[in-house]
């Protein structure tokens, strides 16, 4: 197990396995997201009350879903990078904050030209979006802190402290709608209760947020070479690498 | 086609949304593949110099 294991994490057996992994991530990604595009502006009846103005949450649902889920990746790989001394963690947590930078960036974008006809407001300093906005800070806070650093060890070991730290926020954006009145409307689906949407409105919307989340993970798969690439010294097996793509 | 243009008076807030989702998509997937591209070049440079040296 931990043989194998320790296998997995060498640099150029990642390095392969992320080169054959990535298709199967960006192929199936781009299907879903024109799938769930389509639907979701042709095929989706418009909203009682938000008419079709609500379409827009089949582009922002997903960004801001995805801005939380990929900040866990981040602290999660960042702690496991701490504990176990283990450079491939740390490589996927420093692959991940650009992609959660831009899609934190895109959930408060899209949510701000949602905002703009439902509220009659482009911004709002309430707890949701405050919160989100503190998440973008975060992760630009984290890509500059890195980036002060010459050495990739050390910026891997002092960045991982503030993703760990900075965790907290998540619950905090995940339960503002909750715990604080905000103009931001609380969640149409939940886990543990029957979704307050229409089936013919969330099928487009579970299409998007799959679609979505596989691009992430092509994208990952994408940074993590590169970042495995710069942890790289002395590596013969870089000539057998093929070209750019 | 008029009609789905003008997204029920809401056509000047859906199409900017879905254009800036479609160019933010576009954009990282673009971003990733030449970050790895630069560090695949970079790291084949660091390995041509090392042989040198150790020459």
């Amino acid at each position: 197990m931990w043989t194998w294991l320790h296998k997995l994490a060498s640099p150029p057996h990642a390095f392969r396995l992320l080169d054959r992994m990535a298709p199967w991530f960006g192929v199936p990604a781009c299907a879903l997201i024109v799938i769930g595009a389509y639907w979701g502006l042709v095929e989706a009846p418009a909203d009682y009350q938000q008419g079709d103005g609500f379409r827009i949450l089949y582009v922002h649902a997903p960004a801001a879903w995805l801005s939380l889920s990929i900040y866990v990746v981040m602290a999660a790989a960042a702690a496991i990078g701490l504990i176990w001394r283990i450079k491939l963690a740390h490589a996927a947590a420093a692959a991940s904050a650009p992609v959660g930078a831009a899609f934190t960036f895109l959930a408060l974008a899209t949510g701000s030209i949602w905002g703009k006809p439902m509220w009659g407001t482009w911004w709002v300093w309430d707890a949701r979006l405050t919160s989100e906005l503190i998440l973008l800070f975060l992760y630009l806070g984290y890509l500059a802190f890195r980036a002060s650093f010459d050495d990739v060890q050390r910026a891997d070991r002092a960045s991982a402290i503030l993703a760990i730290v900075g965790v907290i926020n998540v619950p905090i954006i995940h339960y503002s709608v909750e715990w604080w009145t905000t103009l931001h409307q609380p969640a149409s689906v939940t886990r543990f209760a029957k979704p307050t949407i229409a089936l013919s409105m969330l099928i487009p919307l579970f299409i998007m947020l799959a679609g979505y989340q596989l691009y992430f993970v092509w994208v990952l798969c994408r940074r993590l070479q590169g970042e495995i690439l710069r942890r790289e010294r002395s590596a013969t097996w870089l000539a057998t690498v093929e070209g750019t793509a | 086609m008029r009609e789905f243009l003008a997204m029920g008076g809401y056509a000047a807030y859906v199409w900017p949304a879905f254009a800036l989702s479609a160019a933010v998509l576009v954009y990282n997937a673009w971003a990733a593949r030449r970050f790895r591209a630069r560090e695949l070049a970079a790291a084949r440079r660091r390995m041509t110099s090392n042989a040198r040296n150790e020459r």
